[in-house]
């Protein structure tokens, strides 16, 4: 924890009376930001519950059928991002050496990337087979929702290569880096989810 | 663990200050500093009023005579009185009541209260600011958009707002609701902060319940708002892509208009909470002030504020009682509407046990706030009535829904946003504001106010639907009985609006030639009155520490009746 002369002598960060942080600012702030986001998803699953329920077959007839297998595998490169991150937070507790800490963090990017780039590839299928945002419904609750995660995930790999950085140039506030790691563990975490409600369901 | 915390422990005390912004730009429009950004808020707010009440104006000069020719206007066109009824709504919600009793006022006074220098995240506030500029000028630009600006209600049904084919406004539909989105994203910054630097940053000594009750009724109304903008946001993306691509979200061929609703009110209605919450907290801090007595009840007030809170997120159908739901549904929904009447009936009955034998001081803070007790209570009664979904089916979309929803809105956001102003004036200037001038403002407005609102609340019992632009087709509503209620109205509209002119004067007045306020001009027990007025950029010289509760007034054997939370002995 910083003491006060470290909180005040850092441009733009409050002085202020350092209690004990039950949950240190940037985490806490990153969870109240990750609640709101799961209302996000919750409201764009129940709208495609709620247009499901009042559409005669689902997926519609003449609908291309989703890629169920790859994702299946594209959900274990996932959770074995998330995994190698809580491996390298471990690692970061027990003030393992750096390059140790460092190998985990790129695995665990590289990992999300592939995760990103597969899902790329399949939606490029998905198209060339006929399922668009506006060939049915059904295709813009899949883009809409599967999209949504998408941009969350590229959002959340950004955060984690900053963190990267930061962490390779010494400068990594660990604080900063819980925070990333509540938000990854938001994609990573939520997407089984997604798989059951969107894909097989 | 930063390198600079090593270097410079030195001149620890007044390093802060070191970054105090000094030239203009740097101190007024790019600050981090909460109090800039405050006040950047709520004169924005307080320009979109003014241009919410020139709507207003506009459309209710066109209600009471119809083809007349409008002074600082001209004659209203049908297309041109949707996107100024469309348009008063949102920023009346959006960016009058949001930036200035939340923003605004949680902004300056959550550091404040609490004894910090500043929030949490002083640039991701900064930044929420910025967003919300933007989306200010984004929305005025839908005026001067091919088409005009949007037309189809401040709630935006589809499948009208989903097609520029119905909605004739194919830039502004898209302008309106992007403009609503980035707003949202800016108070979702700035609610981030608003809970983090309330848990983290407290004063020394100051436990959960030292807090002011405006801190927790500010906190609980950021956590209302965060749980339910998702729905609303994931709504408007599904929105906009009807809109720009052609899905099929909301539309007929595979889509559920009603859909919209549901999202739309999930997050309106407990909206209306995160409006009332900091103005209830603002109430109960002056009443308490001007009272000299300890708020009644300080810890069932917190709880039952809990309370209205998870009620809030659950009864959002009763908008949609005429929408086709199923009518098990509406009971439901008809019960749980009725149910939040009761707590927040326990805090009202709290704020009025405040005030019970104590040694009231009507200045002009405390007119507003029992003003807004009184007007408040003739809003919520009234809100009883729309709550049953029988009555509801005949009161829908009638001006009786427009009187109701004024009678809530108007003691929130204008008197209350008067309450917050007349009361941190001093604070924020360090000037007085004159008492005289106040008064007059206050009777002037709120008796004028009830003249706007009562007639129309009968000629909705009459049957006169909201959001139509000409009368003479509808042979009952044309009657001269229901044209003399339009124009009364409209009258004491233009009273309130002439009432105004004392209070701009009062302003202009005290910021010049104000008597000096000093520190502490209402004798008030909270931390911000301990502060300098105005408060400098690091608020303290030394961090405050707090020794008891916030309202620890008149307390027996203490020569002085209040007792600062700060104070040692």
């Amino acid at each position: 924890m910083m003491n006060a002369a470290a909180v005040s002598s850092v441009p733009n960060v409050p002085r202020r009376h350092t209690r004990r942080q039950i949950i240190p600012d940037a985490v806490l702030g990153m969870s109240f930001f990750v609640a709101c986001e799961l209302m996000f998803f919750a409201a764009l699953i129940s709208a495609q519950f709620v247009v499901r329920g009042s559409a005669g077959e689902w997926p519609p007839p003449g609908q291309p059928r989703l890629p169920l297998l790859t994702t299946a595998g594209n959900t274990l490169v996932l959770l074995a991002s998330g995994v190698l991150l809580w491996l390298a937070a471990r690692s970061m507790r027990d003030a393992k050496p750096a390059a140790a800490t460092a190998k985990l963090l790129r695995w665990s990017v590289w990992l999300g990337s592939l995760f990103v780039a597969v899902q790329g590839m399949e939606w490029m299928r998905l198209i060339h087979f006929g399922l668009t945002l506006q060939s049915s419904s059904y295709g813009s609750f899949f883009y809409l929702i599967i999209g949504a995660h998408g941009l969350h995930a590229v959002a959340a790999l950004v955060l984690m290569m900053h963190v990267y950085h930061t962490f390779a140039g010494g400068t990594l506030r660990v604080t900063r880096f819980w925070a990333a790691q509540v938000f990854w563990y938001f994609v990573v975490g939520l997407w089984p989810f997604l798989y059951v409600l969107v894909y097989l369901t | 663990m930063n390198p600079s915390s090593v270097t410079a422990p030195a001149h620890q005390a007044d390093a802060h200050a070191h970054h105090e912004p000094q030239g203009f730009f740097s101190k007024y429009l790019f600050s981090c500093d909460h109090k800039v950004i405050a006040l950047q808020y709520t004169l924005t707010g307080m320009f979109m009023a003014v241009v919410g009440v020139y709507m207003s104006y506009v459309f209710r000069m066109h209600l009471a005579n119809p083809t007349a020719h409008i002074p600082f206007y001209g004659v209203l066109s049908p297309a041109a009185y949707n996107s100024l009824v469309t348009n008063h709504g949102t920023i009346m919600i959006f960016w009058v009541a949001m930036p200035v009793l939340l923003a605004g006022l949680g902004n300056y006074c959550i550091p404040l209260m609490i004894g910090c220098d500043d929030m949490v995240f002083p640039r991701v506030n900064r930044l929420s600011f910025q967003i919300f500029f933007l989306s200010t000028v984004l929305l005025l630009l839908g005026f001067i958009a091919p088409g005009g600006a949007f037309g189809g209600a401040w709630t935006s049904y589809p499948p009208l707002s989903a097609k520029a084919d119905y909605n004739m406004t194919p830039w502004g539909n898209k302008i309106w609701l992007l403009a609503v989105a980035l707003e949202i994203v800016a108070f979702l910054l700035g609610g981030i902060n608003f809970i983090t630097t309330a848990m983290n940053s407290r004063a020394k000594g100051m436990k959960m319940f030292d807090m002011p009750v405006l801190v927790w009724m500010i906190v609980i109304a950021t956590i209302i708002f965060m749980m339910s903008v998702g729905p609303l946001v994931a709504g408007a993306v599904m929105l906009l892509l009807d809109q720009t691509v052609g899905t099929h979200f909301f539309g007929a061929q595979g889509g559920d208009p009603v859909l919209w609703q549901h999202l739309f009110w999930f997050f309106g209605h407990p909206e209306v909470y995160v409006l009332l919450l900091p103005e209830l907290g603002v109430v109960c801090e002056i009443i308490c002030v001007f009272s000299r007595k300890p708020l009644f009840g300080y810890k069932t007030m917190v709880y039952t504020t809990f309370m209205v809170g998870i009620l809030s997120m659950v009864v959002w159908a009763h908008h949609q009682f005429v929408a086709g739901i199923d009518p098990r549904m509406a009971s439901i929904f008809s019960l749980t509407t009725i149910i939040i009447s009761i707590p927040v009936a326990v805090i009202m009955f709290g704020m009025i046990a405040t005030m019970f034998k104590g040694s009231i001081d009507f200045k002009v803070p405390m007119l507003w706030a029992v003003g807004i007790i009184v007007e408040f209570l003739l809003g919520g009664v009234t809100g009883i009535y729309l709550g049953s979904s029988a009555l509801d089916v005949y009161f829908h979309d009638t001006y009786f829904v427009v009187a109701h929803f004024h009678y809530t809105l108007i003691p929130l956001v204008a008197f209350g946003g008067f309450a917050i102003f007349t009361y941190y004036f001093p604070k924020v200037t360090g000037k007085m504001l004159d008492e005289r001038l106040g008064q007059i403002h206050f009777w002037g407005t709120a008796i004028a106010f009830n003249f706007v609102f009562i007639p129309l609340f009968f000629s909705g019992l009459a049957g006169e639907h909201r959001r139509i632009y000409d009368y003479s087709g509808f042979a009952e509503l044309a009657t001269p009985g229901m044209l003399k209620m339009r124009v009364i109205a409209t009258h004491a509209l233009l009273v309130m609006m002439a009432f105004q002119l004392p209070f701009i004067w009062n302003v202009l007045k005290s910021l010049f030639a104000g008597a000096p306020a000093g520190a502490n001009p209402w004798k008030a027990n909270t931390l911000e009155w301990a502060a300098d007025s105005p408060p400098p950029h690091g608020n303290w010289p030394e961090l405050p520490e707090v020794h008891r509760g916030p309202y620890e007034y008149s307390v027996p054997g203490r020569e002085d009746d209040y007792w600062p939370q700060n104070a040692a002995n």
